[in-house]
């Protein structure tokens, strides 16, 4: 365990990620975690680390390579009144399973007249950075922003992980909980204990006055970063990190434009077709009036994602990437 | 295995609920009162009945688009099932299911799917959770040869037997997947040889007699009730009807005399010779059950019919549970 110069206990957003599963499952006896190598492994990323030592076989479950079953697994279990956390070990493994997680996860309870309850979290981990090339590096959270009946969540730091992922648990739908794989081993001040953060509730994760950047994810981590280099420039950007995809608290973010008057919307997806058109389309529906400039989008380019670290650093934006764009967004002239 | 006259009668009367429910729903399609798909379950009654009857009322199933003979079999209330298939607010989707989510989670009915095989992997869930909270439940899932083409068996079918689960896997087998003959679409004759890649035992069960798919499936469901895994029971059936609807569309795809052949071995008419033969009923203790169904079907019906269609207030209700903050 570490702690800051002031004493907080700090954590890596993968331990976070564990210590909210931890505490969830000694709160809830229906809560159980299950996929590949999640168990005796831990999982690949350890994820899981420490969780079946605690739990035991019987809730800490190691099921075959068979990304189908396992959200079958979830939601079978999930409805008769378990309440599952099942792993997809890589996000672009969610296709595999995507009958399972859109036709059938999502769409149960309203097929079903709001009968049913589908407490149901599906965990996986996205996002380039790794050399991991074009199917194990993707961010689809859009895909399934997409498929109403399910809530999609991709946390920036290990603080919103914990609270997040134990909101995630307690959801009584099902939830799609993303992390990023170049985040796992950040640190950032964790309480101990359990607490929640509430989903759909965005965050300001840093006060500006000159333009807004919306982000999530890694991504919502960068553009802390790109807000230093632009503050250096004094340029003092809002950053608004969404945490949540679905539902989406637009709410924030149009507060947020209406200050500044300015805003980009920064991802790591490909922006063709990505959320941040979605975000920047409710942003021109809800703010238009307040915008001196057109909304920008910073995002991936419309390829697969390369192998060569030459040319997959070239791909993801990164800080200063989204800085760029936030400067261009101030390069209008204001009303 | 032997039964009372109660369950016999049980059993027959399962049948020709089905039989009627499904017969009336053909006719309102055809008369423009049912919208949607429509698939319906007229000569598999022995299928689902036989298994249905060795199931207790806390187990689950999982069915698939011609799903409405695994609810009436499980006890389903044929109004509020009438009333879903028209889209009415009395469904029991409240009109937003339709034929092919029709389900009842208090009879453990996991849902209908419109998605052939998808219903697999979610009963092998229920086994777990049965497993998990340490009851002798048991889930089964229902479905055709076809699905059996499909990843999502597969994946369900070997993670119920690696994880040791109570699931129950019940194949109808009716020749056809769709309008496609299931030996154009697999090379193996019979279902259950891949039981065996799975490590779990296999049957092949005449699906047009309901006790001898009662037999079978009981033991496959005590045996997974003792916590002895999972197995695989193949039911030979037909379907009387087409893939979807009543009336045969303008390609003709089975020949008349097999669909002939099949229909001489109409399972509720099999059954009912057994039974009078027997001495356990007579015609007349059966005519009294088809009335009394048919009665039945008529309450269904003018219960739907005079059921309001949802307000459009529930567009938007029940995608998302609510949560108290």
């Amino acid at each position: 365990m570490s702690t800051t110069a002031t004493g907080e206990r700090t954590l890596t957003y993968v331990q976070a990620f564990t210590e909210a599963i931890k505490l969830e499952m000694e709160a809830d006896p229906t809560v159980f975690i299950a996929g590949e190598d999640v168990g005796a492994h831990g999982g690949v990323f350890h994820t899981f680390d420490g969780v079946q030592k605690q739990f035991g076989e019987r809730r800490a479950v190691d099921t075959p390579i068979s990304e189908q079953a396992i959200i079958g697994l979830g939601i079978g279990a999930a409805v008769t009144g378990l309440r599952p956390i099942v792993d997809l070990m890589f996000m672009d493994f969610v296709l595999v399973a995507a009958d399972q997680i859109a036709n059938q996860a999502a769409k149960l309870k309203y097929m079903f007249g709001g009968e049913a309850k589908v407490p149901l979290t599906i965990t996986t981990t996205g996002g380039a950075g790794l050399s991991a090339a074009a199917q194990h590096s993707q961010s689809l959270e859009a895909l399934f922003c997409h498929i109403p009946g399910i809530k999609v969540i991709y946390p920036s730091n290990a603080y919103d992980v914990k609270g997040l992922m134990a909101a995630s648990v307690q959801e009584d739908n099902p939830t799609l909980f993303v992390l990023h794989k170049r985040m796992l081993g950040v640190r950032g001040v964790v309480p101990e204990g359990r607490y929640t953060i509430p989903l759909g509730v965005a965050n300001v994760s840093r006060p500006g006055t000159d333009v807004t950047i919306v982000s999530w994810g890694k991504t919502a981590a960068d553009s802390l970063v790109a807000a230093g280099q632009l503050a250096a420039e004094g340029i003092d950007a809002e950053v608004v990190d969404l945490r949540t995809l679905s539902p989406l608290d637009i709410d924030t973010v149009v507060t947020s434009v209406r200050k500044t008057n300015r805003v980009i919307v920064a991802h790591e997806a490909v922006k063709f077709g990505g959320f941040g058109a979605e975000v920047a389309a409710q942003i021109q529906e809800q703010a238009f009036d307040y915008l001196d400039a057109p909304v920008g989008r910073v995002a991936a380019p419309y390829s697969p994602i390369p192998f060569t670290p030459a040319l997959e650093s070239k791909y993801v934006p990164d800080a200063a990437a989204i800085a760029a764009g936030a400067r261009q967004a101030l390069a209008r002239p204001g009303a | 295995m032997d039964l009372t006259r109660d369950q016999h009668l049980a059993m027959h009367r399962s049948m020709v609920r089905i039989r009627l429910f499904e017969e009336a729903a053909g006719k309102l399609m055809e008369q423009g009162k049912m919208p949607g798909f429509l698939h319906l379950y007229v000569g598999q009654e022995a299928v689902a009945v036989g298994v249905c009857e060795a199931l207790r009322v806390d187990d689950q199933i999982t069915s698939t688009h011609r799903g409405h003979g695994h609810l009436v079999a499980k006890g389903g209330d044929l109004s509020r099932m009438m009333a879903e298939l028209m889209g009415k607010a009395t469904g029991y989707c409240g009109g937003k299911g339709g034929s092919m989510h029709i389900n009842d989670l208090s009879l453990g009915m996991l849902g209908a799917n419109g998605i052939v095989g998808a219903g697999v992997p979610i009963a092998v869930g229920a086994g777990f959770r049965n497993k998990y909270v340490g009851s002798d439940q048991v889930a089964v899932a229902f479905f055709g040869d076809a699905s059996t083409n499909i990843g999502a068996f597969h994946e369900a079918a070997n993670m119920a037997c690696a994880l040791h689960l109570p699931v129950v896997f019940i194949c109808e087998h009716n020749k056809y997947g769709e309008y496609t003959p299931t030996d154009k679409a697999m090379v193996i004759a019979d279902v259950v040889d891949r039981a065996a890649g799975y490590g779990m035992p296999g049957v092949i069960v005449d699906g047009m007699d309901v006790l001898a798919v009662h037999e079978a499936a009981s033991e496959a469901i005590a045996r997974a009730r003792r916590g002895e895994g999972p197995a695989l029971v193949e039911a030979k059936t037909y379907r009387f009807y087409n893939h979807h609807g009543i009336q045969t569309l303008g390609v003709k795809y089975r020949p008349d005399e097999e669909v002939l052949a099949w229909k001489e071995r109409d399972p509720i008419f099999t059954f009912e010779k057994h039974v009078i033969d027997g001495g356990i009923a007579t015609r007349e203790d059966l005519d009294e059950i088809w009335n009394a169904v048919r009665a039945a079907i008529d309450a269904a019906i003018a219960f739907a019919d005079e059921s309001p269609f949802p307000d459009e207030s529930q567009l938007l209700a029940g995608v998302f549970t609510e949560m108290a903050r």
